[in-house]
């Protein structure tokens, strides 16, 4: 009860990665709340997935297993996911911002009448008075996330519904092992309790995933490409000195418009996140929704920015 | 709602073929959203606030990507009606004479004080009472996401609030028969084909065909079209002509209209509450400026080295 619990996104039996940074996450704010961090993977064969979690701090994995609920589908998982939150009553529940938690979080919130932010940028505990009703509401979830365009930041809060839910893109939070031997308890679920035969409306017929070509998310250097760089031609600059430094290449997203670079190398708000050590920057002006894609909180910012710019002035400095 | 739930295609063998005469009932969500795309310099004010009135008011570019597949529906099966909700203040009425100018048979404005500050959950419950508020629905359709929010969320809570099925980030519909629907959809690394049956709910994703132009015949017949707050307004002599042409009337449909429960609206009905707002302004906390000599670049070099940045 009162627990956080983290939704497992699942591709072909393995967890991604954007799971494994909210289970970080999750175990840092369930361990300054004082509360157990919970999964729930839903699917088919989840053998594997208590030995891919439990190293990042989970307390009980709530396994849902049948055929009929790979791939996803929105209704089935919304329903798992309902009937559990009903039951155990979580305070948090966190999930990806991908195609799939992007598709299930609004679903789950509307029919729990629960807040859901998406795409937070930061998630952190603490307490909120509410002056007009003169109520003091201790450790809530703050769900910072950019908003407007990343024009502005904005803190919400959920302060009487639960579960408070939220979404994180992929790479915003980091990944870590908690305890390399940590031991958590399998809860299995009978499906045919949380599931209806009316949920099974929509059929895959087909399904084709890509695995991610460029590592930007990792990547210690990057330097990135923006229009100014004039010319597909132009970027292999960029390769050759991302080659010489041991690091990617990324792009802002008029390069990415204008075909100079890849749609999975697009840094900022509508593309990755990034947490580089070093990032140069080049023929890129600046704008804000590039420099929202390089930071989890705004003070943030990689340690080291360099900027080769062809112009002279810049949001960036 | 309960005939939408047990919609049912009837298995009989039909004895004369009725090509095309299938006919839809098409809903579209569409939304007035501030330009946040191209915001310049005067977007901010020096409070840390929102300039609304520097941002130009526009149709939400994947709404518009929905309006399309509606209005493709609608060329396959001419007997089809395209239906347009938009919920908003009196401007957002562009939103729906917009949507006439490309080929929308009607539209409805959900304006009241009472929406007033809604997060996605009470918008949705809102448009879902108005979809309920229509005689029949089969297929509804919106943008993935609105540019002001980001958030992605008020198709799939609309779609749960009917007990409708969801398909979202579509990109084309690949086909339409007998009820069932078939729509590739696009996902962050890859590409999905999926099938249902009719009624339900499609979010529309922004690499989808981009909608058509408006038609220059249907701005000659919809230019006057008018919500009565704004015939109200304009104190116009156009009254005869509304009583004429009644097409010319776009309803405005209040709480009252709907048959909501207001505490499931506005700021009531709204779980999440902004806390707090910070203008974003990036800015280094320490700065240096090399001029580009050999010398420069070298100690940079030595100086990302012993901090490990590289090597």
């Amino acid at each position: 009860m009162n627990n956080i619990i983290v939704y497992l996104e699942i591709e072909d039996t393995t967890v991604a990665d954007v799971s494994l940074e909210l289970l970080t996450k999750g175990r840092s704010l369930a361990n300054k709340l004082q509360c157990k961090l919970e999964a729930v993977a839903i699917g088919h064969k989840l053998d594997s997935v208590g030995t891919q979690v439990f190293p990042y701090g989970v307390d009980t994995l709530f396994v849902a297993d049948d055929p009929r609920l790979s791939p996803y589908t929105s209704l089935p998982h919304t329903s798992v996911l309902v009937k559990l939150f009903k039951e155990e009553q979580p305070q948090i529940a966190l999930m990806g911002a991908t195609s799939t938690g992007r598709d299930l979080g609004p679903r789950v919130s509307s029919a729990l009448f629960s807040g859901l932010t998406a795409d937070c940028t930061a998630l952190e505990i603490g307490d909120h008075e509410d002056k007009k009703e003169g109520k003091t509401y201790h450790n809530l979830l703050y769900q910072i996330r950019p908003a407007f365009g990343g024009n502005i930041v904005a803190t919400i809060i959920n302060p009487e519904c639960r579960p408070q839910m939220a979404t994180v893109r992929e790479g915003v939070m980091k990944k870590e092992i908690y305890d390399p031997n940590y031991k958590g308890k399998i809860k299995k679920l009978d499906v045919a309790q949380y599931v209806q035969e009316s949920d099974f409306a929509i059929e895959v017929l087909h399904r084709q995933i890509e695995k991610s070509k460029s590592n930007l998310k990792n990547a210690h250097i990057i330097v990135g490409g923006g229009y100014g760089m004039g010319s597909k031609e132009n970027f292999k600059m960029l390769y050759e000195l991302a080659d010489v430094l041991g690091g990617e290449v990324g792009a802002s997203r008029a390069a990415v418009d204008a075909g100079f670079a890849e749609h999975d190398q697009q840094i900022g708000q509508t593309g990755v996140t990034v947490r580089p050590k070093l990032y140069i920057a080049c023929g890129i002006s600046g704008q804000i929704q590039h420099i929202a894609g390089m930071q989890k909180a705004p003070s943030s910012l990689p340690s080291t920015m360099t900027k080769m710019l062809l112009s002279t002035t810049s949001p960036i400095m | 709602m309960q005939a939408l739930k047990k919609h049912v295609t009837p298995r009989s063998i039909k004895l004369t073929p009725k090509p095309n005469r299938m006919s839809l009932k098409i809903v579209v969500l569409a939304k007035q959203v501030p330009d946040t795309r191209n915001v310049g310099k005067d977007a901010m004010k020096a409070d840390g606030t929102v300039n609304r009135a520097a941002l130009p008011a526009i149709y939400n570019p994947e709404d518009l990507n929905a309006l399309e597949q509606a209005l493709r529906l609608k060329d396959r099966f001419p007997d089809s009606k395209v239906t347009i909700i938009t919920m908003g203040p009196g401007r957002a009425a562009e939103i729906i004479r917009e949507s006439l100018y490309r080929g929308a048979d009607e539209g409805f404005l959900l304006t009241d004080r009472a929406f007033a500050g809604s997060d996605t959950l009470a918008t949705s419950y809102a448009l879902a009472c108005a979809i309920r508020n229509l005689p029949h629905v089969d297929v509804i359709f919106c943008g993935r996401q609105a540019i002001d929010g980001d958030t992605a969320q008020v198709g799939p809570q609309v779609a749960e609030k009917l007990g409708l099925p969801q398909i979202t980030y579509a990109e084309e519909i690949l086909d339409i028969k007998d009820n069932v629907i078939t729509v590739k959809r696009r996902l962050d690394r890859g590409v999905e084909t999926v099938k249902g049956k009719l009624p339900l709910l499609i979010t529309v994703n922004g690499t989808a065909p981009a909608c058509r132009p408006r038609n220059a015949k249907l701005v000659m017949k919809y230019h006057h079209a008018k919500t009565i707050t704004e015939k109200q307004e304009s104190n116009d002599d156009y009254m005869f002509m509304f009583n004429a042409r009644p097409y010319l009337n776009i309803t405005e449909w209040s709480v009252n209209d709907i048959k909501t429960d207001v505490n499931w609206l506005g700021l009531k009905g709204s779980p999440t509450k902004v806390k707090t707002i910070e203008n974003v302004v990036f800015q280094a906390k320490e700065s240096k400026q090399l001029t580009g000599t050999d010398a420069e670049i070298d100690a940079l070099i030595k100086e990302l080295m012993a901090n490990h940045t590289i090597g």
